[in-house]
């Protein structure tokens, strides 16, 4: 077997196969950052691909309804109205009504269930021809093979900066490997989920960045758990870490330097996006509260002095997510919204439906969606019910990914309640015989201000909603409310990932000691979902710095099609992860909420690849592409 | 992928599976542990017309003491091997390798005897056995004989076992006094089996200096190998940890090294070296002890 010969990206930019050329930033500016500036840092990056691997394949069932002319498909989607919207008017030329998609419980995505796929469309089209119920199911060698992969960059970065380490500029040219042909997100990834992230935890006053888009023999490469944001996010932390080193700075100090005051938010960078409010020092403080830095430091030149190689890498990140502004996605070209709808239905009894057009194929929103609705109902939470995943039961929806199903779908639940309770006290107000404004909601129950003893119960009020025997004059019967919200602006969760390794000097072997995550999503609405997501990112983002790795052959061939040689992390191959928290609540969306799903991917590749150069840094080697396998560290390190 | 069909047969003795192989010939495999033959047959590299599950026959799983060796019945799984007291006690290595093998499934499926007769090249068993200089009892038509594990091996995924013929037990003679192995291992990430496992056993005189030593490696070659430059060079020296790094050294030689994603050649030869440098050392120790 042989390796495919890596192309340098200079290479690839000239290949005939590139699709799109775009850029960001002021090149004039940047530029003359560049010839003014006191040091110039240069590095070449691969940000290599990766097989997203949910633990349940891909799937999907259609049946035909011969009499009504209708098709249910249930599939394994992370947004079952865009899959139906798309394969409906876009795909199939079927009428929209008469498609029916649901998908419940799928057992994870990453983003790679996002799109829409050739088999699905197949089994619906087929199921139509044959008035016969049709299923396909992936096996896991067709997963590796055919689910959109994610990352596969080149890219060329040059950082100016003064002699006292603050950055004054940021160059990057960027090669993005599409694949074979463009999936459904595609061009978004490397580009305005890529591009618009350079700046951040830093005040960098300009940024230029290129990006050629370019089509291989390769399986198209699409959003994976990060989008873009993984890639950025190694790219500047590993370029903060080579800056620090030329300076001879120390990590933290650079970055300190070059933050973003708390002060100064919302924050405008030069890569288009405004910041919504942060206090990445803070986060950076919180974290060294756990982690006792300058003993590190002690501790690993006592330890080389024994042969033994220890590092710490830092990761200050930033993401952007709760994906997104409506007018902005359309204004950058995306046929789409990126609202959310949510509708509650309150029932006769007082029980409560909540159906929300986000989707949980994992996220656990039945128990933190149950819990915005409960808080703000203040009912018991047994008593709401959160539907998703079924185009013939939610009114409308956009999906999760992005991060953006609390900053979004649950914003839209909550503004939903509100309508609720507006109505439930205005019919409150009618039967205790008061005036509106004197009536209040406590503890479930509607009292006249001051009166607590005279009170109606939620529940009362849901009855005589649809008893409709006493309702207020011109109050229409029922009590059911659906809102959309769609977002001001992107939400921008940040902290501080600290990780700690040690390399075997003789086999390039890396044992991670120690990983802490502190992070700022804003509010929280249920801790122990949060931590899970984000003991989960941090594997998948340790995982892409240490193992994992799509590679074919010189003839194409997907040589780590199976989990016999594409390397998933094993529970033991990791260290207890160790999460803390600040909490910057953000104003664009009323809960405060920021997002949590990637946060953990976005942030701990860098703190690895940083952690793993900083620990052979006495060794003479600068920089090490991913992964960072024994092999690979082990080949870099000989002759020094 | 499901299976090509077959036909399952579950003999509850050794004669009625013999006769089962003895009758389907070519077209029968034989079932242990499941772990490797499953798989195969799942992704359809193999596919038997017959499979003949040997988990219902008698009398082949256990340790035992007889005879001045460790009788390991066949199908007695790696699991049961990590945690068996007659194993930890006299062969200390051999449960320190059942116990890296896959992942706790696989350790609680999968059976020495099938891991031998699987033959796979990276696969611990045939590294830590060579080096124990274990043998086979294999049954067959014409009865019983017995061979070398290092016989027994011949390739990747072959075998001396004739058409027809069963293992059923691996014979591991009792270490002398001052005897002991180690077994140390760089897993492959993806499917835990050896990007290379070097078990050694010594055995020390009484000032300390090697009277002998085995060295076997798994995972470099297309088949377990015997490190004999590094015995050689041990034999007879003190067991100091210089000598044991410039003995190690020579691990891989004669091995055809190929590089692959793990690494290079160059890469494969430092890995041995360094690994076959642990292995001695601790089981110098560990013999020491003894």
């Amino acid at each position: 077997m042989r390796i495919r010969q890596r192309p340098s990206s200079a290479a690839l930019r000239q290949s005939t196969t590139k699709r799109f050329r775009w850029q960001l930033g002021d090149k004039a500016a940047t530029d003359k950052a560049f010839s003014g500036a006191a040091k110039v840092v240069k590095q070449s990056f691969r940000n290599h691909r990766l097989i997203p691997n949910a633990i349940e394949p891909r799937s999907a069932l259609a049946s035909a309804n011969p009499g009504t002319g209708e098709v249910t498909l249930w599939v394994t989607s992370q947004n079952p109205h865009v899959h139906r919207l798309i394969m409906a008017a876009f795909v199939l030329g079927l009428p929209e009504h008469k498609l029916r998609v649901i998908s419940p419980d799928v057992g994870g995505g990453f983003g790679s269930k996002i799109f829409i796929y050739p088999e699905e469309c197949v089994v619906t089209w087929a199921s139509r021809a044959l008035s016969r119920p049709v299923k396909w199911t992936a096996e896991r060698r067709e997963s590796f093979l055919a689910d959109a992969h994610g990352r596969d960059h080149y890219s060329d970065a040059e950082m100016a900066l003064s002699a006292d380490g603050r950055i004054l500029g940021l160059r990057v040219k960027t090669v993005a490997n599409m694949g074979a042909y463009l999936s459904l997100f595609a061009p978004c990834i490397p580009t305005y989920l890529y591009g618009t992230l350079l700046a951040g935890a830093y005040q960098t006053p300009t940024i230029h960045v290129e990006v050629t888009a370019v089509f291989t023999h390769t399986t198209p490469v699409d959003a994976y758990r990060g989008a873009g944001r993984p890639e950025a996010t190694y790219l500047l932390e590993r370029m903060v870490d080579l800056s620090a080193a030329e300076l001879g700075m120390d990590p933290l100090e650079i970055r300190r330097k070059n933050f973003i005051p708390k002060e100064k938010f919302p924050y405008q960078t030069p890569v288009a996006l405004l910041y919504d409010s942060g206090n990445y020092a803070g986060a950076l403080d919180k974290a060294l509260e756990s982690f006792d830095y300058p003993a590190f430091r002690k501790e690993q030149e006592q330890a080389r002095k024994r042969g033994r190689y220890l590092g710490v890498g830092f990761s200050t990140y930033v993401e952007a997510c709760g994906l997104a502004p409506s007018q902005v996605v359309g204004s950058l070209g995306a046929q789409a919204g990126l609202y959310e709808s949510a509708t509650v239905r309150v029932h006769p009894t007082g029980k409560v439906s909540v159906f929300t057009g986000s989707h949980s194929h994992g996220q656990g929103h039945e128990t933190t969606f149950a819990q915005v609705a409960s808080d703000e109902l203040q009912l018991p939470i047994e008593d709401i019910e959160i539907v998703h995943g079924d185009t013939g039961q939610v009114p409308f929806g956009m999906g999760s990914y992005g991060s953006r199903s609390a900053a979004v779908g649950a914003t839209a639940l909550y503004m939903g309640t509100q309508k609720i309770k507006e109505k439930a006290k205005k019919i409150a107000a009618h039967l205790l015989e008061a005036n509106e404004a004197d009536v209040v909601y406590e503890g479930g129950k509607f009292s006249v201000k001051g009166s607590p003893a005279r009170f109606k119960t939620f529940g009362d009020i849901a009855l005589m909603a649809y008893l409709a025997h006493n309702m207020p004059k011109n109050l229409e019967p029922g009590l059911e409310a659906i809102s959309f919200f769609d977002p001001g602006n992107f939400v921008f969760p940040f902290g501080t990932h600290v990780c700690v390794v040690e390399v075997v000097r003789d086999t390039g072997e890396v044992k991670v000691l120690r990983y802490l995550a502190v992070d700022d999503l804003g509010r929280v609405i249920n801790p122990m979902i949060v931590d899970g997501m984000v003991h989960g990112g941090v594997a998948q983002g340790v995982s892409q710095a240490l193992w994992e790795h799509a590679e074919y052959d010189e003839n194409g061939q997907l040589i780590t099609g199976s989990f016999m040689n594409y390397a998933m992390p094993h529970a033991d191959d990791l260290p207890s992860i160790e999460v803390g928290r600040t909490e910057t609540p953000t104003p664009v969306n009323p809960l405060g909420v920021k997002g949590a799903g990637e946060t953990g991917t976005i942030a701990s590749t860098a703190a690895v690849a940083n952690a793993v150069m900083d620990a052979i840094s006495p060794l003479g080697v600068r920089h090490i592409d991913m992964p960072l396998t024994p092999g690979r560290i082990w080949e870099a390190l000989r002759g020094h | 992928m499901y299976s090509a069909p077959f036909e399952y047969h579950a003999p509850a003795t050794l004669s009625e599976a013999l006769a089962l192989l003895g009758q389907y010939g070519d077209e029968a495999k034989v079932l242990a542990g499941s772990q490797s033959l499953v798989p195969l047959m799942k992704l359809r590299l193999a596919q038997p017309a017959h499979l003949v599950d040997l988990r219902k026959v008698d009398g082949l799983t256990g340790v035992r003491e007889a005879q001045g060796a460790l009788l390991i019945g066949a199908l007695t799984t790696h699991a049961a091997l990590a945690s068996s007291e007659l194993i930890r006690a006299k062969l200390p290595m051999a449960a320190e390798a059942a116990g890296q093998i896959g992942d706790a499934q696989v350790r609680n499926l999968g059976t020495i005897g099938g891991s031998l007769a699987h033959a796979d090249p990276s696969a611990d068993w045939p590294a830590v056995l060579v080096a124990l200089d274990a043998s086979v009892v294999v049954a067959g038509p014409r009865g019983e004989r017995t061979m070398k594990v290092e016989e027994l091996i011949v390739g990747p995924l072959s075998t001396a076992l004739e058409p027809g013929e069963l293992l059923t037990q691996v014979r591991v003679p009792l270490p002398p006094a001052r005897t002991a192995g180690a077994y140390e291992k760089l897993p492959n990430p993806a499917s835990r089996f050896a990007i290379v496992g070097v078990a050694a056993e010594v055995s020390l005189d009484s000032r300390n200096a090697v009277q002998w030593a085995r060295v076997a490696i798994t995972g470099l070659a297309p088949k377990v190998t015997r490190a004999a430059k590094v015995e050689q060079a041990l034999q007879g020296k003190a067991a100091d940890a210089s000598t044991v790094k410039a003995a190690s050294a020579r691990a891989a030689e004669g091995l055809e090294l190929r590089p692959d994603l793990t690494g290079s050649a160059a890469y494969k030869t430092q890995l041995a070296a360094v690994y076959t440098e642990r292995a001695v050392l601790r089981a110098v120790s560990r013999a020491r002890e003894r």
